[in-house]
């Protein structure tokens, strides 16, 4: 079978992206303010704010690098402009997003003061927009995608529905050449060995074990309880996930059933290759999605059960659910209604056959809800306390 | 439609995708088995939430997907809703 087509951006190296987002990037917390107006002042212009960027040092220092360069670099984006504080961080994270053959420039304010840096950001910011503007739509392929998944706010009926939906859709995407991504490390807990033995050989199996054995040892170090409340969370908990176990078996679903996993990532790190790979990643939604955005994933499948209303400003987020409760009362949210999974009425496989062309008519342009609805969180992983 | 499912043959719990009242006998089914099992709820059970398929007594472990989802820490009979009350991780 070939693969399904859809209309995307094909961008300078090769990378296929589905939207054409004019990013106006700040490198630190104090340079939102003038990344914000070049975006007022700039229409078609998205200013991603964030919350860090200045004394970070070490390995949480490269993964910021990682993170604000692969944002820039992500197939999503046409063009990006980049506002620091002082010309040094600024010029790192330029160089770094240039690699792609994108246009970008960058702009400091010491010296100039937020209003002169700002016209000068925002005369570059025109000239990019309108460019890419020109930019066509072109026909390409399931094998050109990269997918990311992650739920939120699950309950039971995504482990029996949802989640298996969306592990038919990545054993049908992987099967036909896709790239595609899952992470959630303590959220596995419970399923590791599980997790492990998906894995396509022993020395990936046991590079998973590892990442996974540290994220648990700083969890036993760190916690002052059973994380009842966290991990599972509150919401979990109201939807009838009891355990961490409990918790885990269900995101397992999202893996598919046949796809053996081929490589781990660090976070924010771009796969090297087609094929399935686990990234290490919180499972607080935003966080992790933000930290998949930076690897270069295009499109994200979400399943929520009690409502996990997450966006992100470059990285589409297709949402589905099972509970019926929730596409009820939260209609809004949800792009994709499976809840007939529940009651016997559609089979897994019709499921992933209906996210699957929801996902393509999300590559060819249709906003998800959480577009629709602005969510455009953009949320840094912080690993450490800054210097 | 079936008002509860379970995973896997093996399950000691079954989850509801209705709400079901106290009393009613209901009829489960097995996603990836060929089980129908039988229980009269004996307490409100909301969608979503799980229901003991046999008597439980402190230390047994729950299944659940076919594994083991945790400890029981208060006895449970059979149709009783099975949750943060009566079900805690072996992990954290």
């Amino acid at each position: 079978m070939n693969p399904p087509t859809f209309q995307g951006f094909r961008r300078e190296n090769g990378r296929v992206g589905i939207r054409n987002h004019v990013v106006i990037l700040p490198v630190d917390d104090i340079s939102n303010a003038a990344c914000e107006a070049v975006a007022a002042h700039i229409k078609g212009t998205l200013a991603l704010p964030h919350a860090y960027g200045r004394l970070q040092f070490g390995e949480d220092l490269e993964l910021f690098f990682r993170t604000m360069i692969g944002t820039g670099a992500n197939p999503n984006v046409a063009a990006c402009v980049v506002i620091g504080i002082e010309p040094g961080w600024t010029q790192r994270i330029v160089d770094g997003i240039a690699k792609t053959g994108k246009p970008v420039a960058g702009f400091s304010i010491e010296r100039y003061g937020d209003l002169q840096a700002v016209a000068m950001a925002s005369r570059k910011a025109k000239d990019f927009v309108q460019a890419a503007g020109e930019l066509q739509r072109q026909i390409c392929a399931l094998n050109e995608l990269y997918i990311s998944v992650k739920c939120g706010e699950s309950d039971t009926t995504t482990g029996l529905a949802s989640c298996p939906t969306v592990g038919n859709v990545i054993d049908k995407s992987v099967a036909l050449g896709a790239t595609a991504s899952f992470g959630e490390t303590t959220e596995l807990t419970g399923g590791e060995h599980i997790v492990a033995s998906k894995a396509v050989n022993a020395q990936v199996a046991a590079a998973f074990m590892k990442v996974w054995n540290n994220y648990n040892d700083l969890v036993l170090k760190e916690k002052t309880n059973d994380l009842s409340e966290s991990q599972p969370t509150k919401g979990n908990i109201r939807g009838g996930l009891t355990t961490i176990e409990e918790k885990a078996m269900g995101n397992i679903e999202k893996l598919g059933r046949k796809t053996k996993f081929v490589g781990v990532l660090e976070p924010a790190e771009a796969p090297a290759g087609k094929g399935l790979w686990f990234m290490d990643t919180s499972s607080a939604a935003a966080e992790a999605v933000t930290l998949w955005a930076a690897s270069g994933a295009v499109v994200h499948l979400f399943p929520t059960g009690q409502g996990n209303i997450v966006g992100h400003p470059i990285l589409p987020v297709i949402k589905l659910s099972a509970n019926p409760l929730t596409c009820s009362t939260m209609s809004e949210h949800i792009d994709l209604d499976v809840s007939a999974i529940l009651r016997g009425e559609m089979t897994i496989d019709q499921a992933g056959d209906k996210l699957l062309e929801v996902m393509l008519r999300t590559c060819n342009g249709r906003l998800t809800a959480a577009e629709a609805l602005g969510h455009r969180e953009f949320v840094l992983t912080k690993l450490y306390r800054s210097a | 439609m079936p008002e509860f499912l379970m995973h896997d043959d093996q399950d000691t719990v079954g989850v509801a995708v209705v709400d079901i009242p106290a009393g009613r006998e209901v009829t489960g089914r097995s996603l990836h088995g060929h089980a129908t099992p039988k229980v009269k709820v004996l307490m409100d059970i909301p969608l979503g939430h799980k229901i003991a398929l046999r008597d439980f007594a402190p230390g047994d472990t729950v299944l659940k997907y076919g594994v083991d989802i945790g400890r029981i820490v208060a006895p449970v009979k059979k149709g009783e809703p099975v949750h943060v009350h009566n079900l805690k991780t072996k992990r954290w």
